[in-house]
């Protein structure tokens, strides 16, 4: 699955705790982080997310730890990390009928293992490869029961890139409005991409931060 | 470590910025320089997470789980800011729209290597928009503490923790110094208050030259 938001921007709180309460199992969890006071970690709780691709995960400056990264010292959860502005091609890739993408981000590094490098007028890229998923729970902050949403500020973040890359895409807004009354200028998301909305009220929540 | 305060570094880094850049800045000290710009200035802040144009960390009023910074601190928006996704958002960077980032390290090597995001006994990591910004700006500004809390130098010949990119840091402010990567190597170019040359290459594990007119940074 994929979950939209970036520490506490965009992020569809309500579905997260949704499915902690649901229970599923086994999730390979596409996200931009996952960490000390993220959200997502309440996933971690019961032991639900089996693997997490994401880019931020653990935090060199800080001595508390997440459950996330408690159980990835045991053993139990695997990690690939991604640079964040990888992350975000790789799934507008997967959504966009792309085969990948190139870029320079990096190169030399640990992120290079395993990636081909290829030359493209004098300069070297690494070939990132398409990210899709099953399901994407994002967040936005109003819909039209066609299924276009609106953002608001920051939340945009990684929601529309993601509701074009699964196969079932599932939004909570904070507002339903009737089709026809969204202003067309200001539609982030088409509904072409949205499968279910879900009217929430936002969970307050005051992270400390990445 | 004598030298500066965290806060002191960022009004240092703030002195490089200039009217019209457009600026990212890393989480920790840097995100501290957006407190210490001029209440006119006219440089646009950009962040990871889809923001042009934020102003300071704002301490009081209510939570906006939207109107955030990359590390999840309340800001306020400027005249003139603008969203976007994060696809957009580091199309900008990769695509050398952002002149200078000023990011944090764990260590820098000589020649500008960079190592930010992972403490191999501590394993995992956070590279975040880390490895991006140090490919795609114009001008990297590295932000950091002079040593580590035990005293080990984090400027060192080459980097022992994984990189971020190689050979991408333009400057180096830490508590101590002024050191600017060149193609000759790294430059003493001023010292912190209080603080001698000497003070600086003792606590450095690669050459410095000292330059012709280093001085006491103006703070």
């Amino acid at each position: 699955m994929m979950v939209g938001g970036f520490v506490s921007a965009g992020t569809p709180t309500n579905l997260i705790h949704a499915l902690k309460r649901r229970g599923t199992r086994e999730l390979t969890a596409i996200a931009n982080n996952i960490g000390f006071g993220d959200q997502l970690d309440v996933l971690c709780e019961d032991g639900q997310i089996a693997h997490m691709i994401t880019s931020f995960a653990i935090r060199a400056s800080t001595s508390k730890w997440s459950r996330f990264e408690e159980q990835y010292h045991r053993g139990e959860v695997t990690l690939e990390l991604v640079p964040q502005g990888t992350l975000v091609e790789r799934i507008r890739a997967g959504g966009s009928g792309l085969g990948g993408v190139l870029t320079r981000t990096g190169l030399d590094t640990v992120v290079e293992e395993g990636k081909r490098r290829i030359e493209v007028q004098g300069v070297d890229y690494l070939l990132e490869t398409p990210l899709r998923a099953d399901v994407a729970l994002i967040q936005a902050h109003r819909a039209d029961r066609l299924g276009n949403l609106v953002y608001r500020a920051s939340g945009r973040n990684f929601n529309p890139l993601m509701a074009t890359a699964a196969d079932l895409v599932i939004a909570e807004v904070s507002e339903i409005v009737e089709t026809g009354e969204l202003d067309p200028e200001t539609v982030g998301t088409p509904a072409v991409y949205v499968d279910r909305i879900v009217r929430c009220d936002p969970i307050e929540v005051r992270l400390e931060g990445m | 470590m004598a030298g500066l305060t965290r806060e002191l570094m960022a009004l240092r880094v703030a002195r490089e910025l200039r009217d019209g850049m457009v600026v990212n800045l890393g989480i920790g000290i840097p995100t501290l320089v957006s407190n210490y710009l001029p209440p006119d200035h006219g440089v646009l802040l950009q962040a990871e997470n889809g923001i042009l144009g934020y102003g300071a960390i704002r301490d009081e009023g209510g939570f906006d789980p939207n109107l955030i910074n990359a590390g999840g601190q309340r800001i306020v928006l400027r005249p003139g800011a603008s969203f976007f996704h994060t696809s957009d958002s580091f199309g900008m960077i990769r695509g050398g729209h952002v002149d200078v980032a000023i990011l944090g390290a764990l260590e820098v090597s000589a020649r500008g290597d960079l190592a930010n995001w992972s403490i191999p006994e501590r394993g995992g990591g956070s590279i975040g928009g880390g490895m991006d910004l140090a490919v795609g700006v114009r001008r990297l500004i590295v932000a950091m503490e002079h040593t580590t809390h035990d005293g080990r130098p984090r400027i060192l010949e080459r980097c022992s923790y994984p990189l971020t990119a190689r050979a991408c840091v333009d400057l180096l402010v830490t508590n101590l110094a002024v050191i600017e990567v060149t193609a000759d190597g790294l430059l003493l170019r001023e010292v912190a208050p209080g603080v001698t040359p000497e003070k600086v290459e003792a606590a450095t594990a690669a050459p410095l030259v000292r330059s012709p007119d280093l001085r006491e940074m103006a703070l």
